[in-house]
């Protein structure tokens, strides 16, 4: 109970700072962007929007640094994130809400198939070392060295342009409405195969590698020699006792590769034109939409904080130390 | 750079054997060694590009020329693009970008990362939980959006702006390592010897801890050049960084924008994206070699587990490779595992 309680005042605190780092930005940047680009937009924003575009940005020059931080909370609490330029004029927490689960599906599944696929495998590579599966060894560090977006732009090419199996862009079918109906769903399943593979082709490489390492280290361990000679089926030493042991590392590190991976899943949304969250940031990007960018920001880093969390109360499960502490 | 940090990565390795020439027979085995020698190659390749490639480039980069859209070509060995630019020459000439963004960001995070790191292990009490909590804080802040966010408040995006920008959101991995290694280094006897003769702090940072460390820093410092490269080629790629400026990111930019894919232009994209690859496979390979010459465990750790092979049933085919220099080579430890997620 006290490691979850810890851990749980450390990502408050991150998320804590994270907030304030995203207040302190825009106020320390040399030159006034959100000013000239609410100059623009003058008479079309309504009072209330400029005024949450104000606390958002500190546009406010007569109130103090303090106070402009306290009314950044308040919108921040009230749910406001400032009104979006890019589409407007729908406030930006609108615009996050219809796109965040096209990216929570997208990143919850690919990053759980490449990590139980990558770590599969890796637990097959490092048990039988020095077999066929080896060769993997040098094509995961080759892959590992590709950007994301890279490996979208040729998984186009491949199967999208040269052979036209799978679209190209986009989320679904536009001629279908979003709903829960049975078309749509199989419509943004087969769009999602392209964007998703090439994730967890590239997500997938770290796995391996690291997994295998771990279960090479791992099996010159005296316990394993042990539920050997005991004679223990080999699958259960393979999986009960080398793997349990050297998945450790894999879950630690988890945390630290998710703000890695959802990175690199922004990226091939943008190259696919997916209706998630990173292709509005590229249009945010595009557009010089500061409220847009900053609120993705945020919600970005609390999503990879809240798996984050999750990923430390599997590794409590998993490794019974951390439990004895408490 | 990265000859220099693995070179001065050699005393770590050699500090039992004092003499002069085995330190010199050391540092050669560190290049004997067949996935450093390869990354390096590859690296010293692309410096050499980024310092002459503005002179070996065939064409001028960003001249128009009525060959549009033309595949690969003798005359054009990679293509050209849709206003007739010669791809071979941007590449040439966009490798200097990616390299000075690299190592510049490099150097930063790494500086970063040995003052945070470094005093967070020696110092303790609260300076360590400050310092450590800032670490681990950056540690889990996703960097790329970050990034991104800072670089477009920026008015001005050049390449040593980027490359600021990328190491103040790169350090916090290197500094996490730095600190662990710091608090074991600074327990052990020598370290307590030293205090004991009244050396001062700074001296035992400077003189006693630090050489220790090469090896962690050199590795980090790989690490972080591989993140840089990859994040400043994304933030060209969306149209952040200053896209006047050829390099690779850059070059995938214009492909992207100009629909290269739907008319089938792979040659517009392809070379660049091969070039990133291969960059980053040849600074992951001198990262494999350091982690290997400096940590004897594994070295050793590969010998023994090969020679007292007794559980037969259990990894049957475990012998065949032994000629094979490849699979041995690869057999690694935890320290590997560490590497994969910068």
């Amino acid at each position: 109970m006290k490691f979850v309680l810890q851990r749980l005042a450390f990502y408050l605190l991150t998320a804590w700072a994270a907030i304030t780092i995203n207040f302190l930005i825009p106020r320390l940047m040399p030159g006034d962007p959100v000013q000239s680009l609410l100059a623009r937009y003058q008479g079309q924003l309504s009072s209330k929007s400029i005024a949450s575009l104000e606390a958002l940005f500190g546009l406010d020059r007569d109130r103090s640094l303090w106070q402009q931080y306290t009314d950044y909370w308040a919108s921040l609490f009230r749910g406001d994130l400032g009104t979006s330029f890019t589409f407007f004029p729908t406030p930006v927490s609108e615009v996050i809400a219809q796109s965040l689960p096209w990216t929570l599906a997208l990143v919850g599944t690919t990053t759980l198939i490449s990590f139980l696929l990558g770590t599969g495998i890796g637990i097959f590579a490092g048990w039988k070392r020095g077999s066929w599966l080896d060769g993997l060894l040098p094509v995961t560090t080759f892959i590992s060295a590709i950007p994301y977006f890279w490996l979208g732009l040729i998984a186009i090419a491949v199967f999208a342009v040269q052979w036209p199996l799978f679209p190209a862009s986009g989320g679904y079918d536009t001629s279908l409405v979003p709903s829960l109906s049975g078309a749509f769903v199989s419509s943004a399943l087969y769009h999602a195969v392209l964007p998703g593979v090439t994730v967890v082709l590239s997500a997938m490489a770290g796995w391996v590698l690291g997994m295998r390492n771990m279960m090479v280290t791992v099996s010159s361990e005296d316990y394993v020699m042990v539920a050997q000679a005991k004679g223990l089926p080999e699958r259960r030493v393979m999986f009960s006792y080398a793997a349990r042991n050297a998945i450790l590392p894999n879950v630690s590190g988890f945390a630290l590769s998710l703000g890695f991976i959802v990175g690199g899943t922004l990226l091939v949304e943008m190259v696919f034109s997916y209706p998630g969250i990173g292709y509005v940031l590229f249009q945010g990007v595009g557009a010089k939409d500061y409220p847009l960018m900053q609120g993705v920001f945020l919600i970005i880093t609390l999503a990879v904080l809240a798996a984050n969390l999750l990923a430390d109360l599997l590794y409590m499960i998993l490794d019974p130390r951390t439990r004895k502490e408490g | 750079m990265a000859v220099q940090a693995s070179e001065s990565a050699a005393p770590v390795g050699t500090v039992p054997a004092a003499a002069p020439p085995a330190a010199r027979r050391d540092r050669l085995r560190f290049l004997r060694n067949g996935k450093t020698a390869t990354g390096l190659a590859i690296l010293g390749l692309f410096v050499l590009l980024a310092v002459a490639g503005e002179w070996l480039a065939p064409y001028d980069p960003s001249a128009m020329s009525d060959d549009v859209l033309q595949p690969p070509s003798w005359e054009h060995p990679f293509g050209t693009t849709q206003t007739g630019q010669d791809i071979f020459s941007q590449v040439l000439v966009g490798t200097r970008g990616v390299l000075v963004v690299g190592f510049v960001a490099g150097f930063f995070a790494t500086l970063l990362s040995v003052l945070v790191g470094v005093s967070s292990g020696f110092l303790s009490g609260i300076g360590d939980e400050v310092l450590s909590a800032l670490t681990n804080i950056f540690l889990v802040l996703p960097g790329l959006p970050l990034i991104i966010i800072i670089a477009s408040f920026l008015p001005d995006s050049g390449d040593v702006i980027i490359a600021v920008v990328i190491s103040l959101t790169a350090w916090a991995w290197g500094a996490r390592v730095l600190r662990a290694q710091t608090m074991s280094l600074r327990g052990r006897d020598y370290v307590q010897a030293a205090r004991a003769t009244g050396e001062s702090t700074w001296r035992i940072i400077v003189f006693e801890i630090l050489p220790n460390l090469t090896a962690v820093i050199a590795s980090g410092f790989v690490g972080t050049v591989i993140f840089a490269v990859l994040s400043e080629i994304t933030l060209a790629f969306i149209g952040v960084a200053d896209i006047s400026h050829w390099n690779w990111g850059t070059i995938l930019f214009w492909a992207q924008s100009n629909q290269a894919l739907g008319q089938g232009a792979w040659w517009w994209f392809v070379p660049a994206g091969l070039c990133i690859a291969l960059l980053g496979t040849a600074l992951t390979l001198i990262n494999f070699g350091i982690d290997e010459f400096v940590n004897p465990r594994l070295r050793t750790a590969v010998r023994v587990r090969g020679g007292a092979r007794m559980r037969v049933g259990f990894t049957p085919v475990a012998r065949a490779p032994r000629g094979g220099a490849e699979p041995t080579g690869k057999a690694v430890g935890a320290r590997e595992t560490e590497e994969t997620p910068v």
